[in-house]
């Protein structure tokens, strides 16, 4: 460590705050039930699109098969329309600036894009082509299967991505959640016909919401999505995720990956959700803990240890439930070691306060970074698509700053005990079973499973 | 404190309007700091960076790597500040900081609310004058250094393709063809006293630039900046850096071989005009490899993944980092193919050099380029919209260009690019001067 002391008085102090601007939000809800948000703001000459279309597995019994058919329907529904082959529908989207990408998760589509200011009623034309009338061609779908197949071979090599299924997997156990990669096989058995199916009976305006923000007249915009959006109109209604199931942590569960020079720690468990009283206080127990530079994860791991490049802990929203996260990539040999120091943080903060200087610090950080995240166009759309999209008002936003604004060392300690402790976190390390498996048991039990994918050839 | 370059392709303009909006104000210290101002006050965000003139090029033999250890021992505390204080300080008035080791350059940056201004300003300039460097640090950095490595390159498939992989195959002299991340080797003999001469040499004052966008008041700012930078001690600059070769004159060809990768690759690397002495030349090129690569409407997208279908994923882009405006000569245009086992390499290569053939011998269509160019323009916006993204953009275009104003100037310059370059350009793309690498699969489980 450095001898030096932080002499304060050398500090500049911070100036007054400057009001943040108040987004100036239009809503209004279409006869389709389509929710069209507009929000006109200065800045670059842009306006940013984002569609969500809730988009959750219908069962659990058929999550797996959903979330192949929408690997494949992201790329697929971009393929063609009646009145447009996959070309001419690029080349519309580009000479307006945009290019339309569709992803999506367990809970939604989103298409999403940026494009210049005049090319809103262009955009918006084939945005209900590809809404309403995709043709989803058969050859082109085939090719397009295929390409995702090997795509997924590709993610499933690495360590990052084996680490996440497998938590998920772990965490979730029959909720559709747990299908966070699809499977190469189910991929392979799509058919343009079940995407066909799935698109007409769940790419339905009903629980859908679009956003527009930037460059845009609120009236204008209204009346150019009304009428270019009036034919999309499919029956359906929109399907949302369950509650996520409440299991045991269970033993850690390490997967082998042999000949791996570094071991990926995840730790995940419940978190309260966005409208829960406890987020404000969940949240800045995780910004303390590991959630940015100045935390103690990173202080410890990575700054005093020199363990690991990136610690980091989060809290993430899916409409079945809520998380808090924690990841480190370790070098293999320090895996044991790291796992312990990463539970003892966790347990420090569970049972003891965090400091007024510490609370001050992470509550500073949240409301300057979320204002720094609606700063722009993109920011804003992306974060009201999401606020939006699962039936919270603009002035969550608002209310969620108050809340954090607010918060207390007491409420953040009894957060901490809460949903902190390590005991109620499931843990997940893929490593090289044959070193990293000794010390980790000198810390509990461990389950070791085989990867897919070894990291060497033995 | 990543090397993963930021990408930034530049900033701005529905052309006039907007480089009207973000005037730019310049002003030179006696130390030799150059200071660029971009006041734009719709938000109350300011965001200030320093970029010095030095990068993982500028690397002796011997101590491949040390630009970005350096730049991590830049955050280990200074005179006044403390090993941490730097990130609490920032973070704790809400705002963000990095910093990323680039070829041609190594910078540091924070993003605050307005009212931060001044403390930014403080903690730039207290490591400016004096980083505070000391064994522990430095042996602690390495450590993190090397797990950056094996995150991103060792651990994983694909990691070190083609950004580390392909220079050797392209590039002749030591500055262009070395590992930048720096071999475990060099980074753990590296001592203190390296870092010292480091410092002296590379980040004099007059070897930097201050960049600082956003809601500010410019006499105000002027002033702040005075305070904090004037005592920062007069060093000359280190003479500029002679990275340049000759261009090839054959075809060169390598492979290497990953064992944790599913799937075969293959990256292509041509040599392009200057991209700061030959800037208009150097246009046609920019707007070539987003008419190859950029979006399903591209050449090589519809060829390889649709017509052909060869291949999974494709991309082209300039520099090694993609940023076509932060890079100094030699450079290159880079096209990276992934495709099945199945497809040999050569099929995969036959189809690119056609493709770049055909704008070669057949030109572009005038109604093509002005689709390409106003997709161009809308992501210079995009970037722009943020005060970080479009601060970057001014700092490097200082700094690479000499004329922060560039970056304001982009989107009108490429607007202005004629089917005719953008056809010369493809010409300057010939599989005789093409360096090729193959990346084989030899470990994973198909």
């Amino acid at each position: 460590m450095s001898a030096t002391m932080l002499d304060l008085s050398l500090v500049p102090p911070l100036g007054d705050p400057r009001p943040q601007p108040v987004p100036e939000v239009h809503e209004t809800t279409l006869p389709t039930g389509l929710r069209l948000v507009v929000v006109p703001r200065p800045g670059v000459p842009l306006v940013e699109l984002r569609l969500r279309v809730p988009f959750a597995a219908p069962s659990p019994r058929g999550a797996a098969m959903h979330a192949a058919r929408t690997s494949v329907l992201t790329g697929a529904v971009l393929l063609g329309t009646a009145a447009h082959d996959q070309l001419e529908l690029a080349q519309l989207l580009q000479a307006r600036g945009a290019e339309l990408s569709v992803s999506g998760d367990s809970d939604r589509l989103l298409f999403s894009t940026t494009m210049l200011p005049d090319g809103l009623g262009p955009v918006l034309g084939v945005l209900a082509e590809l809404l309403g009338r995709p043709t989803y061609p058969a050859p082109q779908v085939e090719a397009e299967r295929e390409r995702v197949v090997e795509r997924i071979r590709i993610a499933r090599s690495q360590p990052g991505v084996i680490a996440r299924t497998a938590l998920a997997a772990r965490r979730y156990g029959a909720h559709p959640y747990a299908h966070q990669l699809p499977a190469a096989e189910l991929v392979g058995a799509v058919t343009p016909a079940a995407l066909r199916r799935l698109h007409r009976d769940r790419v339905v305006p009903a629980g859908s919401t679009l956003v527009l923000v930037g460059d845009v007249d609120p009236v204008a915009a209204a009346d150019l999505v009304g009428t270019a959006l009036a034919g999309w109109s499919a029956e359906g209604a929109a399907v949302t995720a369950p509650p996520v199931p409440a299991l045991a942590p269970g033993h850690l569960e390490l997967v082998d990956r042999p000949g791996a020079v570094q071991s990926n720690l995840r730790l995940g468990g419940p978190a309260p959700s966005r409208t829960d009283p406890e987020l404000p206080a969940v949240r800045l127990a995780s910004m303390v803990f590991g959630g940015y530079f100045s935390s103690r994860l990173v202080e410890n791991i990575r700054e005093r240890r020199g363990y690991t490049y990136s610690p980091r802990s989060s809290v993430e929203h899916m409409v079945g439930g809520s998380s808090f996260l924690v990841d480190a990539d370790v070098a293999t040999e320090v895996t044991g070691p790291a796992f312990l120091e990463t539970w003892y943080e966790l347990g420090r903060m569970a049972v003891t306060p965090v400091t007024e200087a510490e609370l001050e610090s992470a509550r500073r950080y949240l409301l300057g970074t979320l204002a720094l995240g609606t700063a722009t166009h993109a920011g804003l759309a992306s974060t009201l698509s999401t606020l939006f999209g699962v039936g919270l008002p603009a002035e969550w936003l608002a209310d969620h700053q108050r809340a954090l604004a607010a918060a207390t060392v007491a409420e953040v300690a009894e957060a901490s005990r809460r949903w902190l402790h390590p005991t109620g976190l499931t843990a997940v390390v893929v490593g090289d079973a044959d070193r990293v498996t000794d010390p980790l048991r000198a810390l509990g039990p461990v389950d070791v499973t085989a990867s897919a994918v070894p990291a060497t050839q033995a | 404190m990543s090397s993963d370059a930021v990408r930034v392709l530049g900033v701005t303009a529905a052309g006039a309007d907007l480089t009207l909006r973000h005037p730019v104000e310049h002003f030179t210290l006696d130390n030799g700091l150059r200071v660029v101002l971009a006041p734009d006050r719709s938000v109350p965000v300011v965001a200030v960076s320093v970029f010095y003139d030095v990068g993982m090029r500028s690397e002796p033999p011997g101590r491949t790597g040390f630009a970005h250890l350096f730049e991590h021992l830049m955050f280990q505390g200074s005179a006044n500040v403390p090993k941490m204080e730097h990130a609490r300080l920032v973070q704790a008035a809400g705002g963000t900081f990095n910093g990323s080791t680039h070829q041609d350059y190594t910078n540091y940056f924070e993003a605050l609310p307005a009212e931060a201004l001044e403390r930014a300003l403080f903690l730039e300039a207290d490591r400016m004058a004096a980083p505070a460097i000391t064994e522990e640090n430095l042996r602690n950095q390495i450590d993190v250094v090397k797990e950056e490595i094996r995150v991103n390159v060792l651990n994983r498939p694909y990691g070190a393709f083609p950004w580390l992989q392909l220079p050797p195959v392209a590039f002749e002299s030591f500055a262009n063809t070395h590992d930048g991340y720096g071999s475990f080797v060099d980074l753990e003999s590296s001592t203190v006293e390296d870092a010292a001469d480091f410092f002296d040499r590379y980040y004099a004052p007059a070897n930097a630039v201050l960049a600082i966008g956003g809601d500010l008041d410019v006499a105000e700012t002027e002033r702040l900046v005075r305070r904090w930078f004037d005592p920062v001690e007069r060093r000359p600059a280190p003479p500029a850096p002679q990275t340049g070769e000759p261009s090839p004159s054959t075809p060169r060809r390598g492979v290497v071989e990953d064992r944790l990768a599913p799937a075969p690759a293959v990256a292509i690397g041509w040599r392009v005009p200057d991209p700061v002495g030959d800037f208009d030349t150097y246009l046609g090129t920019v707007l070539l490899s987003e008419l190859l690569s950029e979006g399903d409407a591209s050449r090589l997208e519809r060829r390889l993944l649709h017509t052909d279908r060869l291949a999974v994923a494709q991309s082209s882009y300039l520099g090694l980092f993609g940023d076509p405006f932060d890079v100094r000569d030699p450079t290159l245009l880079i096209t990276q193919v992934h495709h099945p086992a199945e497809v040999p390499t050569d099929r995969v290569l036959t189809a690119v050099y056609e493709e770049v053939d055909r704008v070669a011998t057949d030109g572009v269509p005038a109604e093509e380029l002005v689709r390409i160019q106003a997709r161009t323009e809308a992501q210079l916006l995009h970037q722009a919209d943020s005060v970080l993204g479009r601060t970057l953009g001014f700092a490097a275009a200082e700094l690479i260009h000499g004329r922060a104003e560039l970056a304001g100037e982009l989107a009108a310059r490429l607007a202005a690019v004629t089917p005719e370059q953008v056809q010369t350009a493809a010409r300057g793309l010939s599989p005789d001067t093409a360096a090729v690498l193959e990346l084989r699969v030899t470990g994973a489980a198909r």
